[in-house]
């Protein structure tokens, strides 16, 4: 009994990590969120205010003059690249895993799958310098141009000028490819476990097997793909070194097409951590801890949700380790 | 399915056509995954190569150019060090939330632990600046850096220590009780050995991720020209992921080729880990 209850204390360091971590973060910006208040999350200024004069006294609170922290553009470019992420992984992800479940034979499932997979361990910052290096020159010279001359001329939104190939829509490209096997893993093993009476029960009614598939497998995995999405849309919401190096570090601007520069809250704790350090008052860093404390909380909730619908939903089935 | 294919006629034109394009377009998305997988190593690889040379690999950074000694030794000693914290905590935490399944507090472990994983590398990264690096003093150093990627490589550990373990058949357990060890002798002496392939396998894993994070190291390690001078605290130090992300936006073709260098030795290290941890878990499954 008391060998286990040592292995309890030990093993409760990983419990403790996570709640040390929210507990540091909402300690240190307490005095920014007091500042801020809810503006912080409607405002879309995010300014030092005059670091060289001397700092002012507002609610009690010493700032420097003219200082404003709002991040509303900060949670507009997330919201935004993470929903096109999730438009192209979708139903990229869903096709890679319908081919890998259903047309691709056992003995090379395996391997083809552990290729495509090998995505996930690819590091976030050498997507970041692919990005950089081949996709933005692509992008930004020839497909992005192409883009705003055809389908720009019926959706405002993709029209000129298309940019330099920073933006919007580059972030939620690169972002799309890292939780693309996400969305694969998951939702091919779950095809591959579905009951084969299934597929049976639907080829005897007449079906096609792309029909047995479309209108009987598949929504058998509904769940397990919700769950999924919703694992991907966590990764996403919070990548970081990939999103900064493509992304155009946007600064208190909300996107109009889709080509502009944007920043996310992970992307901007990185870009802005060296400026706010310049400020005596000590808010901007406080402010910056703030960003960090919404976005452990967002992917959090993200991932508890997500982790609840698999666990309640699937309990028998391995859920992928992301 | 064969009383299908022996009357094709009587399924409707529509119905073929919207079949044969659905698997065409599926087939599509996995040949387009595959090409951007290809299009992602070959970039790394093509420029990596022709960057890489006996110089990169034997001096230590100056400016824009030099080598990647110290980034390379400080990723082997930040990793390194970040595992020796994580591996205790991991094993034990993955220990219990396998052998006591149904105990609430395995069941919190297990939840926390996926959450965990998903919680954003750099609100670790800005947690280790705000703790250690500010709070604690620490400045920019191998600790804080250390812990940081500890914290990240847990949840990692702690699960794939858990799988293993499930893995363990029951009878075991069974034997070793009946011939009168306790619950230590049987977790330590049984159990662990017997998972001891699929442990390690998960913990290989542990340090291919953190070999490759960026985001928590920015903040806490810092960035160093020199070779880590052997403090724990109070001495920045160099990691190969910086290199990557610094010198590419440089307008100097040196410390471009040191970013393609280092890209290289980063993806090839966390290539080469996972195909090895994939050989010895598919071996271990055939073998069952």
């Amino acid at each position: 009994m008391k060998f286990r209850a040592w292995l309890a204390i030990v093993a409760g360091i990983l419990p403790l990590a996570l709640i040390a971590i929210v507990a540091f973060l909402a300690i240190y910006s307490w005095p920014a969120m007091h500042f801020n208040g809810f503006g912080f999350v409607t405002r879309d200024t995010w300014r030092l205010g005059n670091l060289y004069a001397n700092p002012v006294v507002v609610h009690g609170t010493q700032i420097p003059r003219g200082a404003t922290y709002g991040i509303l553009f900060l949670i507009v470019g997330t919201l935004l690249s993470t929903a096109i992420a999730l438009l192209i992984a979708l139903p990229l992800g869903v096709g890679a895993a319908i081919f890998l479940a259903e047309v691709i034979p056992d003995a090379l499932r395996t391997w083809i799958s552990f290729f495509v997979e090998l995505l996930m361990a690819i590091p976030s910052v050498v997507f970041g310098l692919w990005g950089y290096v081949v996709v933005i020159p692509f992008l930004g010279q020839h497909l992005y141009p192409a883009l705003a001359h055809t389908l720009g001329r019926v959706i405002p939104i993709f029209g000129e000028p298309s940019g330099s190939g920073y933006g919007l829509l580059t972030a939620g490209v690169v972002l799309s490819l890292m939780i693309v096997p996400i969305i694969a893993a998951t939702l091919r093993d779950a095809l591959v476990s579905q009951p084969s009476s299934l597929r049976e029960a639907a080829l005897g009614l007449g079906a096609t097997r792309f029909e047995a598939l479309w209108k009987v497998m598949l929504p058998g995995t509904r769940k397990t793909l919700i769950g999924a999405t919703f694992l991907a849309l966590g990764r996403a919401l919070g990548e970081t070194m990939a999103v900064l190096m493509v992304s155009g570090n946007a600064l208190n601007i909300l996107p109009h097409r889709i080509y502009d520069p944007i920043s996310t809250m992970a992307a901007f704790i990185v870009s802005q951590l060296d400026s706010a350090l310049q400020d005596p008052t000590g808010l901007a860093v406080r402010s910056l801890a703030e960003i960090a404390f919404v976005l452990a909380i967002i992917s959090i909730i993200v991932n508890a949700l997500a982790r609840l619908l698999l666990l309640m939903w699937n309990s028998n089935q391995r859920s992928v380790m992301v | 399915m064969s009383a299908i294919a022996a009357a094709p006629r009587q399924i409707r034109l529509s119905r073929r056509i919207v079949s044969i394009s659905g698997w065409a377009l599926s087939g599509l998305c996995l040949v387009a995954l595959s090409v951007l997988m290809v299009w992602i190593l070959s970039v790394v690889f093509v420029r990596g190569v022709g960057a890489l040379n006996f110089k990169v690999l034997t001096t230590i950074t100056q400016g824009s150019g030099g080598g990647l000694l110290n980034a390379i030794e400080g990723t082997l000693v930040l990793s390194g060090a970040a595992l020796l914290l994580a591996v205790p905590f991991g094993v034990a935490a993955g220990i219990y939330s396998a052998e006591y399944r149904f105990s609430s507090w395995a069941i919190t472990i297990r939840f926390l632990a996926d959450v965990l994983v998903g919680v954003p590398s750099i609100v670790i990264g800005y947690f280790g600046y705000v703790a250690l690096v500010q709070w604690l003093g620490w400045n920019f150093s191998l600790a804080a850096g250390a812990i940081s990627l500890a914290i990240i490589s847990l949840p990692y550990i702690c699960r794939t220590t858990e799988l293993a373990l499930r893995q363990v058949s029951n009878d075991l357990r069974d034997a070793a009780y009946s011939l009168g060890a306790n619950e230590r002798r049987v977790i330590f002496g049984v159990c662990l050995p017997a998972a001891l392939p699929s442990i390690l396998t998960g913990v290989l894993l542990a340090l291919a991720v953190s070999v490759g994070e960026t985001a928590p190291l920015l903040y806490t390690a810092g960035w160093s020209n020199f070779m880590w001078d052997g403090h724990l605290t109070h001495s920045p130090i160099a990691y190969l992921t910086y290199a990557i992300w610094t010198f590419i936006n440089e307008p100097f073709a040196s410390a471009n080729a040191l970013a393609y260098a280092a890209a290289l030795l980063v993806t090839g290290f966390v290539l080469v880990i996972n195909i090895l941890a994939r050989f010895v878990l598919e071996r271990r499954r055939l073998r069952r």
